[in-house]
């Protein structure tokens, strides 16, 4: 019972919406809001044919690169940062500056300096995925209980152990936070990206079909994105909840025990 | 007897912009191998300092700590602490076993004897069944007993324990004292306990060190004479629990209202 209003609930305002535009847009003689029936049907030729291919996979995986540089070098710096304070200190302007840069003004300077590859669009992703995870492993870090570090110190748990015992799981609750932004951020990065010197992925192809006026076919590719979105935002819940499920299990006791 | 914790003109001060307080002026004491040493004062004598500073986790102002003879400049090798945080003593992201494990798991020992280590200080807590469990599926005062599994499995020279049972209700907290008391007369460990119950202290040490308040010296050196086999009930009871009660209580009074006392060991 409880799941099937758990699932009604879920599908119940998706399913609704989906209703509305379907009928809204039923016999609709806009150019630029064309009927739904005729936005899916350009969905299935598209998108689940050759195109799936030869778009869609090449845009997963620059997202995919560039979310995985992402973590493992916002990790990296951000551990040695929240672990030393004379470096957290002398970086932090710094930091501060470049993470204010909007990721999107440097497309093109990153398209000069890197070519138009998936070395350059990788590269867009990582400019702006990068900070979340960094600065949410910094503070992380930094916020490991004085008790447990004096423990690790007492029993002799140092260097690569403690990094691997203490730092980094104390951490993991913050870092996970910071991947799922980065995750978003990514996906606008990658579309961006690719809308600018790009010779195929999904940036490119809504843009395409933007400027040859195939406005169904567009609207399918919004579609697309938007369900990427949620697919990746869904897998990501599935593994920080095993992942985290310490963290999960600790905080429902605390709350038990008030 | 031979001594295993020396403490010779401890001092330290705390210094941050233009505050300066000194935590402890002069702490001289020694504790014997295999002696069990209760230290009590009252609330901000300085004993989470003092503790911290034979633990080798914080430094000296002046003064030196030495374990069996060696000066403690950082954590020494053959010391195992029980703090009074549990919950935050324990890793949440560890099962019970792999929190006992982590430390031997530094001291290189092979694994079947790591896992033997475990297994036997699980049972010597009461919580052989518990090794699967995360810390915080269990209560307060089995986290605790967690805390001591892993300071026993540990084989420490010195075991030191600050304020430990402070934070569980009264009968935990007797049942924890009873398991500390047969925990040592098992295994001998050289133990230091710091607390602010005197109760507590008398029922359980062979010895009792009162401190005065901040900057904390010792005030009084107290031996329990009371029979090694104690028992809650009637060990409270007797006269010289009583008496010693009372010695210890006064010293501490008289620390609270600032008068020296007179220092003179039983």
């Amino acid at each position: 019972m409880s799941l099937l209003r758990r699932t009604l609930l879920a599908l119940g305002l998706p399913a609704a919406l989906v209703a509305l535009w379907w009928v809204t847009s039923a016999g609709s003689t806009s150019y630029y809001f064309p009927p739904l029936p005729e936005i899916l049907d350009q969905f299935g030729r598209l998108w689940l044919s050759s195109r799936f291919t030869a778009d869609v996979v090449p845009s997963m995986l620059r997202l995919l690169a560039g979310f995985t540089v992402s973590a493992v070098l916002g990790v990296a710096l951000g551990v040695a940062l929240g672990l030393t304070d004379a470096l957290r200190r002398g970086a932090e302007p710094v930091l501060e500056f470049v993470r204010a840069v909007p990721p999107t003004v440097l497309v093109p300077v990153i398209a000069i300096v890197a070519g138009i590859g998936d070395g350059s669009k990788t590269l867009v992703i990582v400019s702006g995925c990068v900070w979340p995870v960094l600065l949410n492993t910094v503070e992380g870090v930094r916020a490991a209980d004085e008790v447990m570090v004096d423990t690790c110190r007492v029993y002799g748990v140092h260097g690569t152990a403690r990094l691997r015992h203490l730092v980094l799981p104390a951490a993991a609750p913050q870092i996970a936070a910071g991947l799922r932004q980065s995750l978003s951020i990514g996906l606008i990065l990658m579309v961006i990206g690719e809308m600018f010197a790009a010779t195929n992925g999904l940036g490119f192809s809504i843009v395409q079909f933007q400027r040859t006026f195939a406005i169904p076919q567009m609207w399918s590719g919004i579609i697309l994105l938007g369900l990427i979105g949620f697919v990746l935002s869904a897998l990501f819940t599935v593994v920080e909840k095993r992942a985290l499920r310490w963290y999960l299990g600790l905080r429902e006791s605390q709350r038990r025990n008030g | 007897m031979t001594e295993m914790v020396t403490v010779k003109g401890l001092n330290k001060v705390y210094e941050s912009t233009g505050r300066r307080v000194e935590a402890i002026g002069d702490i001289t004491f020694a504790v014997a191998r295999g002696e069990f040493a209760c230290i009590v004062g009252p609330s901000g004598a300085g004993k989470t300092t003092l503790l911290k500073c034979l633990a080798g986790l914080l430094a000296p102002t002046a003064g030196e700590v030495r374990i069996d003879g060696t000066p403690v400049t950082g954590p020494p090798p053959g010391m195992a602490v029980v703090f009074q945080e549990y919950g935050r003593s324990l890793f949440p992201w560890k099962t019970v076993r792999q929190n006992i494990d982590l430390p031997l798991r530094q001291k290189k020992l092979p694994r079947d004897r790591r896992e033997k280590l475990v297994t036997e200080s699980l049972a010597a807590v009461g919580l052989a069944d518990a090794g699967d469990s995360y810390s915080w599926q269990l209560s307060g005062g089995m986290q605790q007993r967690v805390a001591i599994a892993r300071a026993i499995a540990y084989e420490p020279q010195v075991l030191l324990m600050d304020e430990p049972f402070a934070a569980v209700d009264a009968q935990t907290r007797a049942d924890l004292e009873d398991l500390v008391r047969s925990l040592w007369r098992s295994l001998g460990i050289t133990t230091l306990f710091v607390t602010h119950d005197i109760d507590e202290a008398v029922y359980l040490g062979e010895r009792v060190l009162v401190l005065s308040a901040s900057p904390t010296h010792v005030l009084d050196d107290v031996r329990i004479g009371l029979p090694a086999d104690r028992d809650q009930v009637t060990s409270r009871s007797t006269p010289e629990f009583a008496a010693l009660r009372a010695r210890v209580h006064r010293g501490i009074q008289d620390a609270k209202a600032g008068r020296r006392g007179t220092g003179a060991a039983a």
